[in-house]
Order: structure tokens, then sequence, then C-alpha cells
């Protein structure tokens, strides 16, 4: 069996357990199997830009917030169904992405790191000043009547679910294939090494610019996703907070692994789902969870399953 | 004429590394640049290729005038440049870091690209671990590889930095014959340290010192220039 053959294999593979799950695991396992799922979306594409361009972000939450907004303020507001609404989503991530992209691809290293958090923190302020219409930090839920395709109730457990899990799976086999197309391997080439790619012909800052549009897509993609089978948008989703978490999932499940972002995304959600029902202290519990992934799997959990045993996982 | 600089200078925080450099290098020549350390030789090329920006003057190459270009529009008109500290994708497997270099030209052309990069392996002698990490390689198959990506491209100029440096004597030796059997396909700027590389494969070489030409000569002439003598033996070299 060829790499393709068997990389295919785990993709079609977890899918269909994914598919499997709903109807063996209690419903309160599948309603959070689903959010897991549209998180996962978001480290997906935070993973694309941080796991295989090299660069990494902390400024995602702007990403995710403008699919959020970008769907919830169009049905809120002016009372669009979801399809439209969900493309309205997907094109304030591109216009922001390509924006910002174009901004902070002047920097590198850590200036990046902060011109991205500032970016984002400018974006989060933007919500808060708008507050007339996006409510700031309380929010708006979006109505059940509205959320409805084709005469399905999309905040019905069932249709919700299959609903994550086809956007889940486009964007998995998608960003895999991307991956293993001329493309991504320009993207891992940058990310190995910058300089040789340059000068190799290769436009890198064109290329980057690319990988941060696709990135804040498909990270807005999970932004609308969220906002539309969960009925609710905020500014909390556009802190801090919510550009860290991407970074931290996709450190835990493997950094420039397809199924990383998704495996790094369930551990996490279970661990804060877990220890929050022990202990005030939850965040404790993460944080030292954290540590010792990075010191005993410093590839995270797929990564390191890549290094000591499947030299072949994408 | 490929390639022809004209008053290329370089000038960092006011030390001139270049000063005014005119050179011309005919299509298909091999060229040795030579010059004692902090000559600006790498200074030199890097202003060609588009790595280093030039402080005033002009680089034509192939008829046009390329100054303003970035590096990556001069490698796609057909430059390839290996580094004077080895630069390789270390954490990429051998073939992908030649793929890589193919398939910048090749496009989605995946058959051209997987011959291409079977032919590059095969005539560096580098087959057999085409599948080994690149940064697990030691260090002179790893210039080897460098040399292997630049060979991928299939550049009309290939310029090479001190290629080798470091290498085993055995390893020079492939060197050299490796460099009289791409000759005849393509033009190459190459600077070397060791002398009896340059002796043997450059047709035609140029002495940089102080960021200026000092001499240009056959191999011979070069051999027996006073000044060029002045020039090593004044640094301590040989
Ligand atoms: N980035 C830099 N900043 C300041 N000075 C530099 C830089 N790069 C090279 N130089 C100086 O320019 C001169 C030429 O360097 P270089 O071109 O590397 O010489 P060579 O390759 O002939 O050994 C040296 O004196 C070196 O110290
Ligand atoms: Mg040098």
């Amino acid at each position: 069996m060829s790499d393709t053959h068997k990389s295919h294999g785990l993709h079609f593979g977890l899918i269909g357990l994914l598919a499997l799950a709903y109807f063996v695991l209690p419903a309160y396992h599948s309603g959070n199997l689903a959010s897991v799922m549209v998180i996962a979306i978001y480290a997906m594409g935070y993973n694309l830009l941080f796991g295989y361009t090299g660069l990494l972000s902390l400024g995602h939450a702007l990403f995710f917030s403008a699919g959020l907004y970008g769907l919830g303020l169009m049905m809120h507001l002016a009372d669009w169904t979801p399809l439209p609404a969900f493309a309205a989503g997907l094109i304030a991530a591109l216009v922001v992405s390509a924006v910002i992209g174009f901004l902070i691809l002047r920097t590198t290293g850590v200036a990046f790191m902060i011109v991205t958090l500032m970016f984002a923190q400018a974006g989060y302020l933007t919500i808060l000043y708008f507050g007339k219409y996006t409510r700031g930090d309380e929010g708006f839920a979006l109505q059940q009547a509205s959320r409805q395709i084709a005469g399905y109730d999309l905040s019905d457990p069932g249709v919700r679910y299959l609903c994550a899990l086809v956007l889940f799976s486009v964007t998995l086999l998608g960003l895999a294939y991307i991956i293993r197309a001329p493309f991504g391997r320009t993207l891992v080439a940058i990310r190995e090494n910058e300089e040789r790619a340059r000068m190799l012909g290769y436009n890198v800052t064109a290329i980057k610019l690319k990988a941060v549009i696709l990135s804040g897509v498909v990270s807005g993609a999970s932004g609308a996703t969220y906002a539309l089978l969960f009925g609710y948008a905020g500014a909390t989703f556009a802190t801090v907070q919510y550009s860290i978490f991407p970074l931290l999932w996709v450190l835990v499940g493997g950094a420039g692994t397809t199924v990383g972002p998704f495996v790094g995304a369930l551990f996490m959600f279970y661990l804060i789902d877990y220890a929050s029902g022990k202990t005030e202290a939850y965040l404790l519990v993460v944080g030292v969870t954290l540590v010792l992934v990075t010191l005993f799997l410093p590839h995270g959990i797929a990564g390191t399953i890549r290094t000591r045993f499947l030299r072949w996982l994408p | 004429m490929i390639l022809t600089t004209r008053g290329l200078t370089k000038a960092y925080a006011g030390v001139k590394a270049n000063t005014d450099v005119d050179f011309d290098l005919p299509a298909g020549q091999t060229r040795a640049i030579i010059g004692p350390n902090g000559a600006g030789k790498s200074t030199f090329v890097g202003m060609i290729c588009g790595r280093i920006p030039a402080t005033r003057g002009t680089v034509t190459f192939d008829g046009q005038d390329v100054t303003a270009l970035p590096a990556h529009k001069r490698i796609e008109r057909g430059m390839a440049y290996t580094f004077q500290i080895t630069s390789v994708f270390p954490g990429l497997p051998v073939r992908e870091n030649v793929a890589l270099a193919a398939r910048r030209r090749l496009g989605r052309n995946k058959a051209a690209v997987q011959d291409k990069t079977d032919e590059v392996l095969s005539r560096l002698n580098i087959s057999e671990r085409a599948d080994q990490m690149a940064g697990d390689l030691s260090y002179g198959h790893q210039r080897i590889l460098e040399i292997g990506m630049g060979l991928a491209q299939e550049p009309r100029l290939f310029i090479l930095d001190e290629p080798t440096q470091g290498l085993a004597e055995s390893e020079v030796e492939e060197f050299n014959t490796l460099i009289k059997t791409l000759d005849a396909e393509t033009t190459i700027l190459l600077i070397e340290h060791n002398m009896n590389v340059v002796m043997e494969v450059a047709e035609y070489i140029t002495v940089l010192d102080q960021g200026m030409v000092l001499a240009n000569g056959t191999p011979q002439e070069i051999r027996a220039n006073a000044a060029v003598q002045e020039a090593y033996l004044g640094s301590g070299h040989a």
C-alpha cells in the first residue's frame, strides 16, 4: 500500500468512525463531538499556517470572528438565510485575512507574532465599538427559526452533527489534498528553509500571503459554522484566548499533521470538560498537562506517533 | 555575454564590500572568482542573484537589466545559486529537496518532476540516499545535494559559492569531474578557494581584492600575475 493510500485510509477511516460515533455514543458525547469537529476546523486552518508554513500567529481569533460575525450579523440584522450568510462569513474572513496578511507579512518572527496579536486586539475592540450591532461581549443569539436549511432544523442534534461532520470532512480532505499538492510542498519548504525556497525561485511572500488567506478562510468557516450550528455570536470569541486555543490544540495534537488538529481539539475539549467538573482551578490542570505534553511529546500526539512509529503519517 | 555588471557597489554602513565592479561573463564559460577572505566575492555574487541588494550599479542577465528584479524573478529567468554555508531543507527527504528545485520550473507536470529528480539523484550518485532526511546526510553529501538542487533547475547561469569547502579529497575529485561535464551544458560562475580546483576547471579567472577587480585572465595568466601573488601573500593565503 502506498503512503497516499494509507493516508486516504486514515482520513476516510476517521470520518467513518465519526459517523459511526453518532449512533454509538450517548447524546451528551455526540453533542460534544459536534463542537469538537467545528473547532477542529478552526485548528486545521491554524495548522496550515503554523504547522505547515511555520508562521506562528497569535491573532487567529480575528479570522474566526470574521466568519462568526460575517454570518451572524447578516442573519441577525439582515435576515439572510443560512447559506448566503455562510458565504458572507467566508467572504468576510477572506477580505480580513487578505488585508491583514498583506500587512503582517512585512514582519517576521517575534514581530509577526506581536503584530498578529495587535490586529486581533484591534478587531476585538472594533466589535465592542460597534456594540449597537454586535451587542459586544454579551453577544446575540440567532433565532432557531432562522437556522434552517431546506427544512432541516440546524439546532436538531442529528442535523447539527451531520452538518459539522460534513464540513469537518470537507476541510480535512481538502487540506490533506493541498498539503500533498505542489502548493503545499512549497509551504513546507518555506517552513523548513525560507531563504533556500526563495533562492530556488519561489515567490515566498506571495505564497505566504496565500497561506494566510487560506488559513484565515478556513478559520472563518469554522466561526461561521459555530454561529450557525450553536446559534450564538459574541465578542468573547475575538479575545486573545481564542487566538491561543488553536495554537494549543495544534501543539498538543501535532503541528504539521493532518489529523493532529482534531486530536488536539478533542483531547483539550475533554480535558477542560473533565477538569472544570472537578476543580475551580481547572486552568491549572490544563496548564500542567500542556507542560507535560510539550516535555514528553514535543511533536504533539500525532507528531510523536509519526516520529516513533508511522513515518508515512500525513 | 550572458552576464554583465557595471559599477556594482555594496556599502555596509560606510564599509565598501564591493566597489564599482565591472564584470563580463560570456555564455558557456566556466569562470572562477578567487580572492582572499573578505575580498567581497560572496557579496558580489549575492548582488548578481538578487539575494543582496546593490547600493548602486547594474546587473544585466541575458541582455536584460535585472537590477530591479527580486531574487526569485532572477532565478526564474535561469540563474541558480548555491550558498557558501550549505543550505538545504533538512527536515525533508533528499528526493523532495531536489523535487522542490525541479518543480518550480516544471510545475504540475508530476512525471517530468520525477524524471528530472531521478536523473539528478543518479547523476550525483545519491540515489540510494533519496529517502533519507537531508539533515541526516553527512556534510559532504549535503553540499552535493545542494549542487543537485541547482542542477535540477537546469540553470543557464549556475553560481556556486565555495562548493568544495569542507569536502574530502575524493569528493573534490568528483566535484571536478561533475563541473567538467556541466561545462558543455551551462555557464558556471564559481567562487573557489581550492587553487587545484580552480586551475583544473576554470577557463577564465577573475580576482577580487578589497572589493575590487584586481585581475582577469586565463589560469596561466593569473598564475603568473605578480599583483595576484602579492594580494594572496599579503593576506597569508596560498
Ligand atoms: N551583512 C554584512 N554586514 C556588514 N558587513 C558585511 C556583511 N556581509 C559581508 N560584510 C563584509 O563585506 C566584506 C566582504 O565579505 P564577503 O563578500 O563575504 O567576502 P568573501 O566572500 O570574499 O570572503 C567583508 O569585509 C565582510 O566583513
Ligand atoms: Mg564568501
